[in-house]
């Protein structure tokens, strides 16, 4: 019904008459908050605590846009979204930003009105199965009941998959993660399929974790990170560099714990992240020590993931590809200067 | 109306005057206003739509929709466009609605009948029974039924079997599948001939029997027509029906027909919930009979049974059809909470997945409220006109 009301925004929207729009950076700077579209509870990626408050690698984007822009990282409300509701949220314009593990697509970024800015996490999609079944590739799943999440490429996905291996399969589509796991943890389905990252934050929440396990095969690129609306390039730059400084951030070594020594480095590369030399901050609309508020309130990239998703988290991902270029993953950024 | 009782026209000429053109043209002002403002609106959103950059029209049926649905009743893969899918939530939703308004409808008057029975044990169950069903939302139901109860059945490998032949477990009913060969169709041929001679047949002997009192062996004649020759057909082409039974090989059971668990708990849900407003309408219906036709039959000799079916029921209707309308659109509209589920409905296939897949909100939103719109009337339309031929016909 949500998706109905969605529509129904959108509808009076491109209905009426005028399409004049003001900025969404104005606006965002007007009503005092950044309104960010997350998942409806995903561990290490977007989900509450016990206390209500959101946390996630995918929340702590939102939250460094807001600290970028307010200096202060609660500044942002979350709205949760299946997958199947979140493209239409967006397109409404009920909420400013997506920031909920959204595969980047050519069809997503073209067709939608939408636009995909940076990569924040760079995935694939991947097989959970029953230690039990005795499976150990995911070639020999022919005949497999496959549990999934409808409204994502991993439905897409698994079609492909099955098809080009000539395997039978067949599949079960729920609108929600919750019913996705708890059907394949009641026994519905052989297969449970989502992109590799979100495999391991839904086997936390089975009851017999153990008696799972993750298949080594990964079957697609599932680039994920944050889109906006279509046609605001100055909001579409603030958050693409965002993304962006997070990474030039670890890169350069700026850490929350060093950033009071940081803020005086010499060095130009430094100086020109944190702004305390020239006026790169102004030029996306923002002040010039937009990064260095990010950093003191939410870290760079890499303490966001070690926080959320890596070691420091219950999920513990190996940061694989998701390391820097220097280090030995794809993760790179275009330089702030 | 004017009152005219002078006699005097109103001056030739002057439409102005005319109390009747003005009316007129009043409404067709309106009309033209309103596919003014709707056209205008539909205009608006087209352009507005290709400035945000967001894919407008219809093109999108015939492109390939990549993902896979559960059940379908017509040929669906992978690779089928968006369109075919369209046809596939359609049929899942005529096919789970189909089913339960009869259902319902069966269960209702049962229960119905029973609330108002002098069984007191019997009656007091119906009265339980709508109760319960009545006051607890329906979505609850569905999940009930699908988690609860479904989901609780044994994985394949420990299915509960039926001789052999038929099993269940939590991938959902396996029975044996009928396979056709050869000469099926003269079979096929043979008993839709039985059942439209019997059918003829008895039409024609209540007929007699009202015009003249005379019986007719008409069940006996039924049961050769449907079963007798329709056998000897299939032994004179050689057997052609066989049944494949399901078999387990690797995950599951191949071969056979399945039943999915959504379909089956999303049935009967809407079954059991609808069944208990239907059974309220058919308990109010029979009250609204005045007793005294009751008593009259009886005087006559009746006996309850066909009391109740050759007197009672048949005036009942009459208050009965109109709010079980209702119900049965209510019923259909219900389905669509199979996206809960699971179950790939057109609501879920369609305004779900469809949606997301290729991002046309607006398009779609528009088709489902059509579709849904178009099955209702198309309901109401066919409940009206049996409410039409039951009503009272006065002699
Ligand atoms: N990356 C894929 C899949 C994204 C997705 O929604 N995955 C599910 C699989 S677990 C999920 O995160 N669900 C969480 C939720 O719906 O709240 C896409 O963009 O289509």
């Amino acid at each position: 019904m949500k998706r109905v009301l969605s529509t129904l925004v959108l509808v009076a929207g491109v209905g009426a008459f005028s399409a004049a729009h003001a900025a969404v950076l104005d606006q965002v700077k007007a009503k005092g908050f950044v309104q960010c579209g997350v998942s409806q509870g995903l561990p290490g990626f977007s989900s509450p605590d016990d206390k209500g408050a959101w946390t996630g690698l995918d929340v702590d984007i939102c939250r460094a846009l807001a600290a970028a822009i307010f200096d202060d990282p609660e500044k942002v409300k979350f709205t949760p979204l299946s997958a199947k509701d979140r493209f239409t949220a967006l397109q409404s314009g009920e909420i400013d930003v997506l920031s909920r593990n959204t595969t980047w697509t050519l069809d997503r970024d073209t067709k939608m009105g939408l636009n995909f800015t940076a990569v924040t996490y760079y995935d694939g999609q991947g097989f959970m199965v029953k230690k039990a079944l005795k499976v150990n590739s995911a070639l020999e799943l022919s005949g497999a009941t496959v549990c999934t999440q409808t409204g994502t490429t991993t439905e897409l996905n698994v079609a492909d998959f099955f098809r080009a291996n000539k395997m039978k399969y067949e599949v079960v589509a729920f609108a929600t993660a919750d019913e996705t796991i708890k059907a394949y943890e009641a026994g519905r389905c052989d297969v449970f399929t989502s992109d590799v990252s979100q495999l391991y934050a839904q086997r936390l929440k089975l009851a017999k974790a153990d008696d799972h396990m993750i298949l080594r095969d990964v079957i697609s690129k599932e680039p994920l990170g944050p889109m906006v609306r279509h046609g605001d390039d100055q909001w579409f730059d603030v958050v693409k560099w965002t993304v962006f400084a997070l990474v030039n951030a670890e890169e350069l070594g700026v850490t929350t714990k060093n950033l009071a020594e940081m803020m005086k480095s010499t060095n130009p590369e430094v100086k020109r992240l944190l702004g305390t030399e020239g006026a790169l901050g102004q030029a996306l609309g923002l002040t010039n020590d937009w990064v260095a508020r990010m950093i003191k309130r939410v870290g760079n990239y890499g303490e966001i993931y070690d926080r959320n998703v890596g070691p420091g988290s219950r999920l513990n991902i190996e940061r694989g590809l998701n390391k820097l270029w220097s280090k030995g993953g794809i993760m790179y950024a275009p330089p702030i200067r | 109306m004017v009152d005219r009782r002078d006699g005097a026209r109103p001056p030739a000429g002057s439409l102005v005057n005319d109390p009747r053109a003005r009316a007129i043209a009043v409404q067709l002002l309106l009309i033209a206003a309103v596919v003014a403002v709707g056209w205008s609106f539909v205009q608006n959103a087209r352009v507005n739509l290709e400035a945000r950059g967001i894919a407008t029209g219809f093109g999108f049926f015939e492109q390939t929709a990549g993902f896979g649905i559960t059940q379908s009743l017509i040929e669906y893969s992978e690779t089928s466009s968006y369109g075919r899918a369209f046809l596939v939530g359609l049929l899942n939703t005529m096919l789970v609605s189909g089913i339960g308004v009869v259902l319902a409808t069966v269960l209702g008057f049962a229960v119905g009948i029973a609330r108002l029975s002098s069984n007191f044990l019997l009656a007091r169950i119906a009265g339980a029974y709508v109760e319960l069903v009545r006051n607890l939302p329906l979505l609850f139901q569905i999940f009930f039924w699908y988690i609860a109860v479904l989901g609780t059945l044994p994985g394949p490998r420990q299915s509960l079997s039926f001789f052999g032949i038929a099993y269940l477990n939590n991938r959902g009913v396996i029975l044996p599948e009928p396979n056709f060969a050869e000469g099926a169709g003269l079979v096929g041929i043979v008993l839709l001939a039985g059942v439209a001679l019997s059918i003829a047949v008895h039409i024609w002997a209540r007929r007699r029997q009202a015009a003249t009192g005379k019986l007719f062996p008409r069940g006996r004649l039924a049961l050769i027509l449907i079963l007798g020759f329709p056998l000897v057909a299939f032994f004179a082409t050689g057997a052609p029906i066989s049944f494949g039974y399901p078999e387990l090989r690797g995950f599951n059971f191949v071969g056979g027909f399945r039943v999915i668990p959504e379909f089956a708990a999303l049935l009967v849900a809407l079954v059991t919930y609808t069944a208990g407003f239907i059974a309220e309408i058919v308990r109010a219906g029979i009250l609204a009979v005045a007793r005294g036709q009751t008593e009259a039959a009886y005087s006559l000799g009746l006996r309850p049974g066909p009391t109740l079916r050759l007197v009672v029921v048949p005036q009942a209707l009459r208050v009965i059809v109109p709010p079980l309308t209702s119900q049965y659109l209510n019923l259909t509209k219900n389905s669509s909470l199979a996206a809960g589920i699971g179950y790939p409905d057109f609501f879920y296939v369609f305004a779900g997945t469809t949606l997301n897949q290729t991002g046309q909100a607006i398009e779609i939103i528009a088709i489902t409220m059509a579709v849904y719109l178009v099955i209702s009337l198309v309901t109401s339309g066919l409940m009206n006109w049996y409410n039409r031929r039951k009503a009272l016909v006065e002699r």
